[in-house]
């Protein structure tokens, strides 16, 4: 039986589409990123699933009840973290957690053990007797990843989980799900993090505009995205746009350019195997190289290949839509370097 | 222990909604002590009230047939007292649909009711604290109880039954306004504007004759009629009825809104 089933989920909020129309099914005991811009959809998709908002269309099916016909039977089986930390400040990070445990009807000393046993887990547990008004904003996201796993629900909804974790808060949450799925949890999470969904070993919806664009595993998605990158950095005094004219025909696409760092970046088809020619074409050219490296595409270059857009990451308005391909290449330059 | 999942569901249980509203309660009075604003709307508050409206009115008004105004007066504040405290009911469940609290606890298997009896529940018994608190400062100023103990005791229940009706308002606009300062500012409005216009201050024949007509309509001038006619004897079971009339008709609107508003509620 599949953990969760959508059939042409649509939504409308007013004017706006929110879903238009999303197939997507995820077997029992998989995990499904769906990555998206903000915006896209991912969000309405995941409430939809949770039983917190009705769709206008369609239909789901999660953990093998209706969410619209069956929806208290649907939530005996599902865990939600939200996109905000729904956690109650002025409780302690143990009373929020018993409280969840006691409404999903665990008895007080199970409630209680759970408690301990994910605050544990999660690396809360010095913290775990303090108000969580005093938590930092990564403590209380992973408190509130571990209400959603009060109850051990089969199935697992998570939006955006590890946004705003620093790196350790992030390894521990990784770790956490890691083992659920070893265990045959079923999880659905959005992410702006292709790793994420890498390291879960899952399979991957894109949507945008309400819709799927995409899917498959993390791989195929790369290799729809043209393949590796191969990173050329240029020494100082050499223009790099003389390296992408050299390179240019070993590419399986466009090489993006950033002048002012002096790099390219080329997609490559087959990373391993056009190095020696890499090799052999610069010194006929009598070019050098102060950096190489090759790598798999980033989430924004896959986007960018695929919806022929980088991926917002924030709310600001997006003029790249309408911008000339070369400004988006260098904006993804731009982000890549920063990671 | 991560037990294996992809197993059976929850088990049901006997008492499903009564363990889940007392659930929420006990969230709602650890609040309550907790959080800075709900202590002083429950504690200095109601204190300052009886304190501040009996040193400023008592010496001016003298109301006919009542030997001391803080007889008179302490029904209406105890109203004041607990709709201004209602209040923070609407604020509450407003913050808890802007942080997502209600998107999970929507996502749990518990009656739609549950969130939202928690926090009348609560609230219920913070307004019992609050009248007997009033009833204790009252009594050091000299307020004093004329009509027996069972018609106090139906003092008490009904100020509490009338917080019950502030409660599932405050409920309802703060799920409706969805912004936490908007709902206070909601919840405040309608109790000032009412508050003024009763008797809960002044008697009605007091008042410019425009105003008699709406003050003896109002559900404040009812409910404290009702109070006082409890505290103070006199002919009560009219009074008492109409006074339950209003509530009963106030929640019998506020509560299924109420509950179809949290059915649908999600963070913007």
């Amino acid at each position: 039986m599949a953990a969760i089933v959508a059939e042409r989920l649509g939504k409308r909020f007013g004017p706006v589409v929110a879903l238009d129309g999303v197939d997507l099914e995820l077997p029992a005991g998989g995990v499904l990123g769906v990555l998206g811009p903000n915006g896209a959809g991912k969000t309405t998709l995941v409430r939809i699933l949770a039983t917190l908002l009705m769709p206008d269309q369609g239909r789901a099916r999660v953990a093998g009840f209706d969410v619209m016909q069956h929806p208290q039977a649907v939530r005996r089986r599902i865990g939600l973290s939200g996109q905000y930390a729904a956690v109650d400040p002025f409780l302690t990070g143990q009373e929020n957690l018993i409280m969840i445990g006691r409404l999903y009807g665990l008895p007080r000393r199970q409630a209680r053990r759970r408690a301990a046993d994910l605050t544990g887990r999660l690396e809360l547990t010095d913290a775990a007797g303090r108000l969580v008004r005093t938590y930092s904003g990564g403590m209380r996201r992973r408190l509130d990843v571990a209400a959603s796993l009060l109850a051990a629900p089969p199935v697992l909804f998570l939006d955006e989980p590890t946004t705003g974790l620093d790196p350790h808060g992030r390894l521990a949450l990784w770790r956490v799900l890691g083992e659920l799925t070893a265990r045959g949890t079923s999880v659905l999470l959005t992410t702006q993090y292709i790793e994420e969904v890498e390291r879960l070993a899952g399979t991957v919806v894109i949507i945008d505009h309400g819709t799927v664009i995409a899917s498959g595993t993390p791989g195929q998605l790369q290799a729809q995205a043209g393949g590796d990158r191969l990173d050329l950095q240029s020494p100082p005094g050499q223009d790099p746009w003389q390296l992408a004219a050299a390179l240019s025909a070993l590419g399986a696409g466009e090489p993006a350019i950033d002048e002012a760092a002096g790099r390219v970046v080329l997609p490559v088809a087959d990373g391993p195997g056009i190095l020696p020619e890499v090799a052999g074409r610069l010194a006929a050219a009598g070019l050098h190289l102060s950096g190489l490296a090759l790598r798999r595409p980033t989430l924004e270059e896959a986007f960018l290949a695929l919806t022929g857009q980088p991926p917002s990451r924030t709310q600001l308005p997006q003029h790249d839509a309408s911008g000339p391909p070369a400004d988006s290449a260098r904006q993804v330059q731009g982000t890549r370097s920063a990671r | 222990m991560i037990t294996a999942a992809g197993t059976a569901a929850l088990p049901g249980r006997a008492a499903p909604m009564l363990a889940d509203v007392a659930t929420i309660t006990g969230r709602n009075l650890r609040r309550l002590v907790r959080v800075p604003t709900l202590l002083v709307f429950a504690t200095v508050q109601p204190v300052l009230f009886v304190l501040l409206f009996s040193s400023a009115f008592g010496g001016a008004i003298h109301v006919p047939g009542v030997a001391r105004y803080i007889d008179y007066l302490l029904p209406g504040i105890v109203v004041l007292a607990i709709g201004f405290g209602a209040s923070q009911t609407g604020v509450a469940i407003a913050e808890d649909l802007s942080t997502g609290m209600i998107d999970r606890f929507r996502s749990l298997p518990i009656s739609s009711g549950a969130v939202l009896a928690g926090r009348v529940t609560a609230d219920a018994l913070r307004n019992l604290f609050v009248v007997l608190l009033m009833i204790a400062v009252g009594a050091a100023l000299g307020f004093r109880f004329h009509a027996g103990p069972t018609a106090a005791l139906a003092a008490v229940a009904l100020a509490v039954a009338t917080g019950l009706a502030f409660s599932w308002l405050n409920l309802l606009l703060g799920l409706a306004v969805r912004d936490p300062e908007s709902a206070g500012l909601a919840g405040l409005f309608p109790v000032i504007i009412l508050f003024f216009t009763s008797s809960a201050l002044v008697p009605v024949a007091t008042m410019p004759g425009w105003l008699q007509a709406f003050a003896r309509a109002n559900p404040i001038t009812v409910i404290t009629g009702a109070l006082r006619a409890l505290c103070l004897g006199g002919p009560a079971a009219r009074p008492a009825i109409e006074a339950s009339a209003w509530l009963l008709g106030l929640l019998a609107i506020t509560i299924p809104a109420a509950i179809t508003r949290y059915r649908h509620a999600t963070s913007s």
